[in-house]
């Protein structure tokens, strides 16, 4: 029996205060094997740390127990603890009495009892423990960031400046994002385009940057450090090295059905297009779907015109893998779909928009090259109406029940856009709450009021009813409790944001994971916000939740911080708790290889010798690099060869057999 | 198909167009539509507060009964629908409602929500299906501009009677398109018409006129309608006006078949 030591942590009164720690103390004493225990008020702090390093000096302890919070939160602390003491980090075994015991309970008596199960099963488990070492792992010096929007191009300039190469992968056919979209910006009205094509130009001209647009992710594997990503780059139709951005093509493309996906469709675009005149890479892309040679076989015009025989119809998708250290995601979001918003009138009037659209309708190099007009009938609107939260903190089955931040500044800024240039138009803005937090963000928008006049109205509109050439809006005024009826020439849906529809896939693909409204999950909401669970892939911008630019480049630079920390590292410590395989006990069936996640498992020939007969037989065989500890085979393998080191089958029973003492 | 129908009392007393146009095109569409025994009114107005059970049981009955049979129940007065769907809703997800019932009814069976309820509607589009109606139209109504007007009951609450979608439905417009007339959207077509508050508030009435000036506005000619008590309010409204003449989507059936 190896001499173990116990050392149970109050955390304040976290754990003290729904657990006897007397008690504790005096049955952990009795346990066989215990031959210290202590008892602290903060263990993760440094006295506490002392105190577990001097007993095990003093009481040359071969096992350690710490009773504390779960091993997610301070397992690593107590290793290095150990290991600065001279023990094997591997030798420390954490019974988490604090979320599985103290914070779920209220009877003291029972959870004091519980906290006691629970250090006799680690008890058990520990006298079982063996010294483990960790091998090192090479870094790939390379990170990968997908999504080509303000976050991915912040991510990916900063981690190229630090001298890192890093690969953007943007599925539509030029970076930009949703910030290309936008008119100006707030809170200081800047011109979005102005401030965001120089930093788009960076990225297309930084040695260390490589951009793969018209491109998705097909798969990954791998973990921290060596990542294997497979990139699906969609034909083009256009050659990226010969086309030289003239724009003949996109001209002269007889095929004019299509919607702008740029211009949210309230213009038509050829079937070979580039999205918007500042496009990056500045090449044309063919929709095949459109294109008049791909349906009917004629046309072609583009191709004869092409002075540069950039053309090519025969171009098919390829697939390139590529191996990166770390990854970021930073995908961006989409605002909702407002099929289910009938009273609106969305689908059913030209002249009520979506805010995107009215940031294309208001952009200079928009559809109405910035002149502001109805797309119903060309003229200018006399009366425009705003109404905020379409969506947003909506808890039926047809809305998001988040707020989605950007909306009120938004708002904000498109009303005070129409004021500025056409002081004699009447604004109205129906908003439920403004919210408005944020440097120089409420100034912003009282200057909406004060200064501008705009009518911010507290209240909800029940519907629209078109009539004659007007939209007339039921609306409510919760202050006076008066029913509105407002005629307007236009109205401004403030769409809820919402997720990318395919996040999810994404997500599992990366296996990082998302929330209930398919945003990804950060590790840890205020700790680690940029962080996922898995390690070596980062969050930045609004694939985390709804966020406006400012606080997309800063969440940009952090997770380039993180990836430059991580990147700098040559060398990465790998978790020794892999999988190994009893070759006498294997009988070659290779389950196991089959429930891996990680590809970490494979078949191998072993040649056995018996009594001068040789024979041969299968044998599963686990790579230690790619094993990441998971467990799954020691589950699936029928004669119980596979065992995970440090979890051991012997291990697990012997925890079952304390708890069920 | 058999399906068991409830017919409910204004069918048998103002609003018997409604019903006979119904029954005749059943009849040609091969939809066997047994008349319930027995069936009681309906109530007319769902009781919402929670523990009135009372003006929930004669629903209970009829439910029961198409239940046991094993047959959808189809109903046809907007005001009947409303309340037997929402009965049995509750039935089917009310605990408290549903233990009360029972005990008071003392049914053969307990009764716990499972029968179908289909507006007649609903039968021609799900279970008939449009498409399937258009072939069988005799006469079809070309070039007639009809305005559907949905009304707010069979509509609403929109997660419990699952008819169309509250905001912006299309099953009506789906129907005159079907006969082969034009279907003209017009902006109040699912506004309320002044329910029972027209008996006694005048400005209950201006809710009728805004829907009529809104489907004359945009030229519609007739106005459908599947419920009785707002095909007498907007008549009412309507007065001695010519322009616009409301009908029961019955009636039109009826006559697209060519047995009016």
């Amino acid at each position: 029996m190896p001499r173990i030591g116990a050392f149970v942590c109050w955390c304040g009164t976290n754990i003290a205060g729904t657990v006897d720690i007397e008690q504790v103390v005096q049955a952990v004493s009795e346990m066989s094997g215990i031959v210290y225990v202590k008892d602290y008020q903060y263990m993760c702090s440094e006295v506490g740390q002392n105190l577990v390093k001097t007993a095990i000096k003093e009481w040359q302890l071969e096992r350690v127990i710490i009773a504390s919070c779960s091993p997610r939160m301070h397992e690593n602390t107590f290793r290095k603890a150990a290991k600065a003491a001279g023990l094997n980090p591997y030798l420390v075994e954490v019974a988490n009495i604090r979320e599985h015991c103290s914070w779920v309970h209220k009877n003291k008596e029972e959870a004091t009892k519980k906290a006691i199960a629970l250090i006799r099963a680690a008890v058990a488990k520990a006298s079982l423990n063996t010294e483990l070492i960790a091998k090192e792992i090479d870094v790939e010096n390379r990170a990968l960031v997908i999504g080509g929007g303000i976050a991915g191009i912040q991510t990916a300039l900063d981690i190229a400046e630090a001298g890192y190469q890093v690969d953007v992968i943007e599925k539509s056919p030029s970076i930009g994002g949703k910030m290309a979209q936008i008119d100006k910006t707030f809170p200081t009205l800047d011109c979005s385009a102005c401030i965001l094509t120089p930093k788009m130009v960076d990225v297309a001209s930084h040695p260390n940057i490589n951009l793969y647009t018209y491109s998705e992710i097909e798969s990954v594997n791998g973990f921290v450090g060596n990542f294997e990503v497979t990139i699906k780059q969609k034909a083009r139709s256009v050659n990226l090295e010969k086309c030289t951005g003239c724009g003949i093509c996109t001209e002269k493309c007889p095929s004019r059905k299509s919607k702008s996906e740029f211009d949210e469709g309230l213009r038509t675009r050829g079937a070979i297009y580039t999205p918007f005149p500042q496009a990056v890479p500045n090449v044309p892309v063919i929709d095949r779907e459109h294109c008049l040679k791909f349906n009917t076989g004629k046309c072609g015009i583009c191709e004869k015109l092409c002075p540069a025989g950039a053309i090519e119809f025969g171009q098919e998708d390829v697939l390139v893998t590529k191996k990166y250290g770390a990854v970021v995601v930073a995908t961006g979001f989409d605002i909702i779909d407002l099929d289910k918003f009938g009273e609106y009138q969305y689908q059913n009037h030209p002249d009520v928009l979506t805010s995107l659209e009215f940031e294309r309708l208001t952009n200079a190099a928009g559809p109405t090259a910035g002149k502001f007009i109805r797309p119903s009938n060309n003229k200018r609107p006399e009366k425009v109406v705003f109404i905020q939260c379409v969506g947003s903190r909506d808890v039926s089955s047809r809305g998001k029940s988040y707020c989605s931040k950007i909306c009120c500044m938004y708002t904000a800024k498109q009303a005070m856009l129409i004021k500025d240039k056409y002081p004699d138009i009447e604004v109205y803005v129906f908003y439920i709450d403004v919210r408005t937090p944020g440097k120089n963000f409420d100034e912003f928008q009282r200057r909406a009021v004060e200064e501008y006049g705009v009518n911010y109205i507290k209240g909800m509109v029940g519907k629209i009813f078109p009539a004659g050439d007007k939209l007339i809006v039921h609306g409510v005024d919760s202050f006076t409790g008066d029913t509105l009826k407002i005629e307007a020439d236009m109205v401004v849906l403030a769409a809820a944001a919402q997720a990318k529809p395919d996040a999810e896939v994404l997500g599992r693909k990366l296996a990082i994971s998302t929330d209930t409204n398919n945003f990804f999950t950060e590790a840890h909401p205020k700790l680690r916000p940029v962080e996922t669970h898995s390690a070596g892939i980062y969050l930045a911008g609004a694939c985390q939740g709804p966020k406006d630019i400012p606080e997309t480049v800063a969440q940009a630079g952090a997770a380039a911080a993180k990836v430059i920390g991580l990147l700098s590292k040559r060398k990465l410590v790998s978790n020794p708790c892999v999988s190994v395989v009893n070759e006498d006990l294997c009988n070659g069936c290779l389950s196991c290889l089959k429930i891996c996640p990680y590809d970490a498992i494979a078949a191998k020939e072993l040649a056995t010798n018996n009594h001068g007969i040789t024979s041969k037989r299968i044998v599963a065989k686990v790579n230690e690099a790619l094993c990441q500890g998971c467990g799954g085979c020691t589950v699936a393998c029928r004669p119980g060869a596979i065992d995970l080191k440090g979890f051991t089958n012997k291990q697990i029973t012997a925890e079952v057999d304390a708890l069920c003492h | 198909m058999m399906y068991s129908y409830y017919p409910g009392c204004t069918l048998k007393t103002k609003a018997q167009d409604l019903e006979r146009f119904a029954l005749i095109s059943a009849q040609v569409l091969g939809i066997e539509l047994a008349e319930q025994q027995d069936w009681q009114c309906c109530g007319a107005v769902y009781p919402l507060a929670e523990d009135e059970i009372a003006g929930k049981l004669s629903a209970v009955r009829s439910l029961a009964a198409a239940h046991s049979k094993g047959e959808k129940l189809i109903t046809l007065c907007a005001a009947c629908h409303h309340v037997i769907k929402r009965v049995n809703a509750d039935m089917y997800s009310n605990e408290f409602v549903r233990k009360r019932v029972n005990n008071y009814l003392q049914l053969p069976k307990n009764y716990n929500g499972e029968a179908k309820v289909l507006h007649y509607l609903e039968l021609l589009r799900d279970d008939v299906g449009f498409s399937k109606l258009a072939e069988q139209v005799r006469m079809p109504l070309t070039g007639r501009k009809i305005g559907a007007y949905y009304g707010c009951l069979l509509l609403r609450p929109s997660n419990v009677m699952n008819f169309d979608d509250a905001e912006n439905p299309s099953i009506l417009e789906d129907f005159i398109t079907a006969l082969g007339a034009t279907a003209v959207k017009y902006p109040f077509r699912t506004e309320c018409c002044g329910g029972y508050l027209t008996v006694n508030d005048q400005e209950a009435n201006e809710m009728a006129a805004n829907i009529i000036n809104s489907a004359i506005g945009l030229e519609v000619e007739e106005i459908l309608t599947a419920c009785p008590l707002c095909k007498y309010n907007l008549e009412k409204e309507l007065g001695t006006n010519t322009k616009v003449r409301i009908v029961y989507f019955t009636e039109l059936l009826a006559e697209a078949l060519a047995i009016k």
